[in-house]
């Protein structure tokens, strides 16, 4: 592989992105041709990309803390753990805030209100701080292993966040519904289509999420080579430098 | 059992420590005082909203002067060569952390009760339950403690530690700060109040138990880097 060739999308990659952007594409169209409710109207079209987002969310968080777990056992130590937790990391914060911000506009539409204190909610805004606590700590100055092993330290402890918020609305009394997928009264499931574009919305922000992992990982590896060559090349030239030097002075004489 | 002896002189030495810097006394119980003072001038002197609002009050304090606790608890380990020294002691990590988490419970026990004292002479409330209020401080105080040492020594030894660990700290304490309030709230207001203070405690002791159990495993891995 030639040097140029590495920074740009793989075969892989491509078709990775177009069946990303195609799902998505589908999404919309399955949502927006969803018909209005009674109770909600309109908003009810949010059920195609609200759940869809919010579960990337975990999967990133999930994938952050496993990443974080094969760090941190001796055996299976290598720095490669250590970035793809940092890229699950960012994309999870991105997914966390896009959670909230479509979660507000749908409980102002049906609940009347931007934001309310219920469990889910704030697990919610909690998880996302962890998240940004977490992207603070790898950018802290310190070796590479003492920030990967606290990073993974503090990761493992935010990823706890997810399964108390999946069983949070039964769990406390909340205003937000029940889980979407696996209700535990199937007398209250929704309508078919609503339930098909909820799920073509899962399979589609999946993808974006394996999407956007490929790449941020491929960048954060790239980063990592262009510091290594960079010292490389500092050294070489102070190597030529000295060099060109002493047969300077070789030549005088 | 030597898990808890080597844990029970760490605590010994923390505390020893701290009993003749007095940076806890003079300052950080002087702070949380402040806190306290610093919301009523805010809530005005309507005694009304600061009895409805103490038990939440009391909690913020709590947790503001705990995050100086924690600093404190972690800057007197960085000092005069203790890391190598602890190291060379061949404690058990797990140890160490029982042993650091269980001299911070006592400073912050300590603190709460200066500010349960404080609450009631500044805020003016009556303590309907005193029992109920003991339990909450203590199941509370243990999560606090051994979620604020876990936090603690992730922050320990880097330049930014003293913004990084509100930051990292905080988020993780808004379940106790939750539950502490409401279970606090049954004991101060007594049957005024729609709330099960048994059910809160359970969450505080979930939360107190996860942690000690995350603290002794991790701590180890965490010591090696300082």
């Amino acid at each position: 592989m030639s040097a140029g060739r590495r920074g740009a999308a793989s075969v892989g990659t491509t078709v990775l992105g177009i069946t990303a952007l195609v799902g998505v594409g589908v999404t919309v169209g399955l949502g927006l041709a969803l018909p209005d409710t009674r109770e909600q109207g309109e908003y009810a079209r949010l059920i195609a990309v609200h759940p869809p987002i919010a579960w990337v969310a975990y999967v990133a968080v999930g994938v952050t803390a496993l990443g974080s777990a094969l760090w941190l056992w001796p055996r299976t130590r290598s720095s490669a753990w250590d970035v793809l937790a940092g890229a699950s990391a960012e994309i999870a914060v991105v997914f966390t805030a896009l959670t909230l911000v479509t979660g507000s506009i749908w409980g102002r539409a049906t609940w009347g209100v931007w934001w309310a204190w219920d469990a889910r909610l704030t697990l919610t805004a909690v998880l996302l701080v962890m998240e940004l606590g977490y992207l603070a700590l790898r950018r802290v100055p310190a070796p590479r292993s003492v920030r990967a092993t606290r990073a993974a330290i503090a990761a493992l402890l935010a990823a706890v966040v997810v399964p108390v918020n999946h069983m949070a609305v039964d769990w406390w009394r909340t205003l937000h519904q029940g889980r979407s997928l696996v209700r535990p009264d199937p007398g209250e499931a929704a309508d078919p289509p609503f339930v098909a574009a909820m799920l073509v919305g899962f399979v589609a922000m999946t993808l974006v999420y394996a999407w956007m992992l490929w790449h941020r990982t491929r960048v954060a590896n790239l980063e990592e080579q262009l510091e290594h060559e960079g010292l490389r090349a500092a050294l070489a030239e102070r190597h030529a430098e000295g060099r060109a030097q002493i047969e300077a002075e070789v030549a005088a004489r | 059992m030597n898990l808890l002896r080597h844990a029970g002189l760490v605590a010994g030495k923390d505390l020893r420590v701290e009993m003749r810097s007095r940076v806890a006394t003079n300052q950080v119980a002087p702070f949380a005082v402040l806190v306290l003072v610093l919301f009523a001038f805010a809530l005005d002197p309507d005694r009304g909203v600061l009895v409805r609002a103490a038990a939440g009050l009391f909690w913020v304090a709590v947790l503001f002067s705990a995050l100086l606790a924690v600093q404190r608890s972690q800057s007197i380990d960085a000092a005069d060569g203790v890391p190598d020294a602890l190291r060379l002691a061949a404690l058990d990590p797990a140890a160490v952390f029982l042993g650091k988490a269980a001299a911070l419970a006592v400073q912050l026990l300590a603190l709460e009760l200066l500010l349960g004292i404080g609450v009631v002479v500044l805020y003016g409330v009556d303590v309907a339950g005193v029992g109920t209020l003991a339990v909450t401080c203590l199941v509370a105080t243990a999560g606090v403690a051994a979620a604020g040492t876990v936090y603690g020594v992730l922050a320990a030894g880097l330049r930014v530690r003293d913004t990084l660990l509100p930051l990292l700290l905080l988020p993780v304490l808004a379940p106790v700060l939750i539950a502490a309030t409401r279970a606090s709230e049954a004991a101060l207001l007594g049957g005024a109040v729609d709330v099960a203070a048994a059910d809160w405690i359970r969450l505080l002791g979930v939360f107190a138990i996860a942690y000690v159990a995350f603290g002794a495993l991790a701590y180890g891995s965490l010591l090696e880097d300082v």
